[in-house]
């Protein structure tokens, strides 16, 4: 459609937005045409999700201009995106389990019978039906969306972001939990899309992917608009190192002697017959999808939650593990993803959180606490582990969120923890503090601790892992070592799904 | 072109029967072995009366409970529903009796002034985000003490107009088959059943009552008035609740305002044995009745055994969490 615009369906200028104690974006920039692919690429962090759900109506900006097919708009909710014709895939599919698919597609634009409050169900599956069929896929719509596998569940949302008749198709890391096959026929939706004149919008993670979909790229970081480039004209390679600042830094060679042997794990579906060892100074990395079962080991090693079946060594004793008190008894630490929700009491001060867990050494007659050792100790972990805090007396809640990590470590080291669980450690710390948590890992290692690191991030898996182990589906799909590994092998483990019986 | 995806649906989809089918079933079940306990154990148990006694009973407390079945599908919990039903009725007397207005105005009047609570429950919870326990909890006190307020501390009796009490105690279908004299209260009931299940499962109030309970944000994301539709789940749990208010003024043709509270557990109550999950989601209307039969044959047939009043608290209380503790046990395999 000729119009002023220039063929741009989107222009986005100098977006700003911030978050409590947080700069998500600052100026950014992005535009889109009709019928192009648009890479959006970056780091974790790098506010890629963020420019998007502004264009989406999730956040509203707090600076900028926001023109659609040359006209400039604000886009203050989802369905004023909507209305716009801006759908978006959320990286965290946003379905509602307890509907169908049919039902979920066409959630708030429902076909209506003669009376305009009754719903025409046949005509809604129907019309679902119709869509799976010009987007080939093979799903019953009247399937509840609970019993679809995630691969599935992503194509439910395609169809609902098409059935918006969308002219602009954000997909945020969409192929992120699918198999090789899944992913060419998610391509082959994609360019369907671009040829009938969609603009599409797809952020990634993955380099590989950009030469086959793309046809231009634009790179963020931190925040910040780097670059657009056109993928034809431009090295893959550069783009990669634009994205990634520091090379990988892998710690030396661990120690032989096994701290932490665990056989059969198994509990329920989240997790199958998992077997792993880490040894003395070994950074583990567990790598996998979002719901792969890595943080359900974590819980059921911890004692959080009890195993179905479980044969655990702690420095080659076997050791039956009931609860949380028995795993600390025996020096494993958990380190949760939701700190605020079960590593820290926020309200308190950075030396009580450090001696919280273990006030029973400090106890002095009639139970008294002995202040002078507490402070002491604290004081000495917040050297060691340069924890950034005013004083002691800092309330926790108030430090940013790395150092926040630390002070739940510096806990863990008064317990006299050797065996660290790591669940997602840098989840929600700035990129700069991030270093500072990788250095202060490899420095655990080197100290002797076992560490097992839980990480969605690939490049954070590859950065500070000894081995990989890699899980899908509750098993164990793959073991690398940190050095040899790449992204693409890893990408492979984590979708390598069971086999199962095949319709045709 | 077929693709991998369709190798995956088969294994998954045979894993799952619907959660809140087989508890229905449960509570159907339940409430069969019930009835043919009491029926072994005491010869009055099955008497005509007695049975039609217990439907009388199950006319309040089910049409509460319909209304509270939407707000705990919808994923919020609304605990003024039996205090609300009290407002209602003393308004409707009230209207009746004081100020002298017609009986279709002072039903009006008590439906709305439950639907008018519904509105600031909904505001409260979906605007203000106070969470529903506490909103309604607040509400709970509020329209138990405007019911003292407004009655000023003493029932009201609709003495001048015995129609009142006739259009409920009497009986339609009696007149029709002699002999079956089924008071019009229970008619109200299936009739008020018929609606809330129809309203459910076909029209758009029902499809984003689950759809909130679903999954609040990805119905918000996907463009659904959040805070309009959780308003109206409110409100039409108070419509509910007015409804029960005007019946149960009907019944004992006169307005208690002492009464009321502890309704609201009964009728939560029959809504969880009937399926309704209290994490949202899931639930039905057929399921709730079900419930709401279970409670009261059971507080019924305590009764005739000559159980102590106080003796059926404990049972009924002891049902409940064993329902939910069923629903919890559910859930875990599912996963």
């Amino acid at each position: 459609m000729p119009d002023a615009s220039g063929g741009l369906l989107v222009e986005m200028e100098a977006i700003s937005k911030d978050f409590p104690g947080v700069h998500a974006l600052r100026e950014c920039r992005f535009d889109l045409r009709a019928g192009e692919v648009h890479a959006l690429v970056g780091e974790n962090g790098a506010g890629k999700s963020t420019l998007m759900k502004v264009l989406a109506g999730v956040y509203r900006r707090d600076a900028g201009r926001i023109r659609v097919k040359g006209a400039e708009v604000d886009i203050p909710t989802p369905r004023a995106a909507q209305l716009l014709g801006i759908s978006i895939i959320h990286q965290e599919l946003s379905l509602m389990p307890n509907l169908t698919a049919a039902q979920n597609i066409f959630i708030g634009r429902e076909p209506r019978r003669a009376l305009p409050f009754l719903l025409d169900e046949r005509a809604l599956n129907d019309q679902a039906r119709k869509l799976f069929e010009r987007l080939h896929i093979v799903i019953d719509p009247q399937t509840k969306v609970a019993n679809l596998a995630v691969a599935q569940q992503q194509m439910v949302e395609i169809a609902k972001a098409l059935s918006h008749r969308a002219e602009v198709v954000i997909m945020d890391e969409p192929t992120a939990a699918l198999t090789d096959a899944e992913v060419d026929e998610l391509f082959r939706i994609i360019r369907q899309l671009r040829d009938d004149g969609v603009g599409v919008v797809h952020i990634s993670h993955r380099l590989e992917e950009l030469k086959r979909i793309s046809d231009r790229v634009t790179v963020m970081r931190d925040g910040q608009y780097i670059a657009t480039v056109d993928t034809k004209a431009a090295a893959i390679g550069e783009v990669g190192r634009t994205i990634y600042e520091e090379a990988p830094e892998i710690p030396e060679v661990a120690d032989p002697n096994v701290v932490l042997d665990v056989r059969d794990l198994a509990r329920g579906r989240a997790v199958r017959g998992v077997s792993f060892t880490v040894r003395r100074g070994e950074i583990l990395g567990f790598a996998g999808l979002v719901g792969a079962g890595r943080t359900e080991v974590a819980r059921a090693v911890f004692g959080a939650d009890r195993p179905d079946s479980a044969q655990i060594r702690v420095h080659g004793r076997p050791t039956r593990i009931n609860g949380p008190g028995d795993a600390v008894r025996q020096g494993i630490g958990y380190l949760s993803e939701d700190r605020k929700r079960y590593g820290l009491a926020l309200g308190m001060d950075v030396e009580t959180n450090i001696v919280l867990a273990t006030l029973r050494k400090f106890l002095r007659a009639f139970g008294r606490v002995d202040a002078r050792r507490t402070r002491a100790t604290a004081e000495q972990l917040v050297q060691r582990l340069a924890i950034k805090t005013p004083s002691l007396r800092q309330k926790v809640r108030n430090l940013s969120g790395g150092t926040q990590q630390k002070v739940v470590v510096a806990k863990w080291l008064t317990a006299n923890t050797d065996i660290l669980i790591f669940d997602e450690p840098t989840r929600g710390i700035d990129v700069g503090a991030k270093s500072e948590i990788y250095h202060l890992l490899n420095e655990l290692a080197k100290q002797g601790k076992a560490i097992v690191m839980i990480s969605s991030e690939l490049p954070e898996i590859l950065r500070m892992s000894h081995r990989i182990v890699v899980m899908c589906e509750g098993r164990i799909t793959g073991e690398l070592s940190g050095r040899e590994a790449t992204q693409e092998q890893i990408m492979t483990y984590a979708t390598m799904r069971a086999p199962v019986a095949t319709v045709d | 072109m077929r693709i991998g995806l369709a190798a995956l649906s088969p294994a998954r989809r045979t894993t799952l029967m619907r959660s809140d089918a087989v508890q229905r079933l449960l509570a159907f079940a339940a409430l069969i072995a019930i009835i043919l306990i009491f029926s072994l154990l005491s010869p009055n148990f099955l008497q005509f009366d007695n049975v039609v006694g217990i439907l009388i009973a199950t006319a309040v407390n089910g049409i509460l409970a319909l209304g509270v079945t939407f707000v705990i599908i919808s994923g919020s919990i609304d605990l003024s529903i039996g205090t609300v039903m009290t407002l209602s009725s003393v308004m409707t007397a009230v209207f009746i009796t004081e100020w002298h207005a017609p009986v279709p105005v002072g039903i009006l009047a008590g439906v709305s002034t439950g639907a008018l609570a519904g509105i600031v429950n909904g505001t409260l919870v979906a605007k203000l985000k106070i969470p529903s326990f506490i909103a309604t909890l607040g509400m709970l006190n509020v329209a138990k003490g405007l019911a003292l307020v407004v009655s000023g501390l003493k029932p009201i009796y609709f003495n001048d107009t015995p129609d009142f009490n006739r259009a409920a105690m009497g009986s339609v279908i009696g007149g029709v088959i002699p002999g079956l004299d089924i008071p019009n209260v229970v008619l109200v009931l299936f009739g008020c059943a018929l609606v809330a299940s129809l309203i459910l499962t076909t029209t758009v109030l029902g499809r984003f009552t689950f759809a909130l309970g679903s999954n609040e944000e990805a119905a918000r994301l996907s463009g659904v008035n959040v805070v309009g539709w959780k308003i109206a789940v409110f409100t039409l749990a108070g419509i509910f609740s007015g409804i029960a208010g005007v019946l149960i003024g009907a019944r004992l043709n006169s307005a208690q305002p002492s009464l009321g509270q502890g309704y609201e557990l009964d009728a939560i109550a029959a809504a969880v044995i009937g399926g309704t999950s209290l994490s949202g989601g899931e639930g039905s209307i057929l399921g709730t009745v079900i419930g709401a039969f279970i409670i009261s044959t059971l507080t019924n047939g305590l009764r005739i055994l000559s159980v102590p009043q106080e003796w059926q608290t404990v049972v009924t209380g002891g049902i409940v969490i064993l329902a939910v503790y069923l629903d919890i046990v559910r859930r875990r395999q599912q996963q």
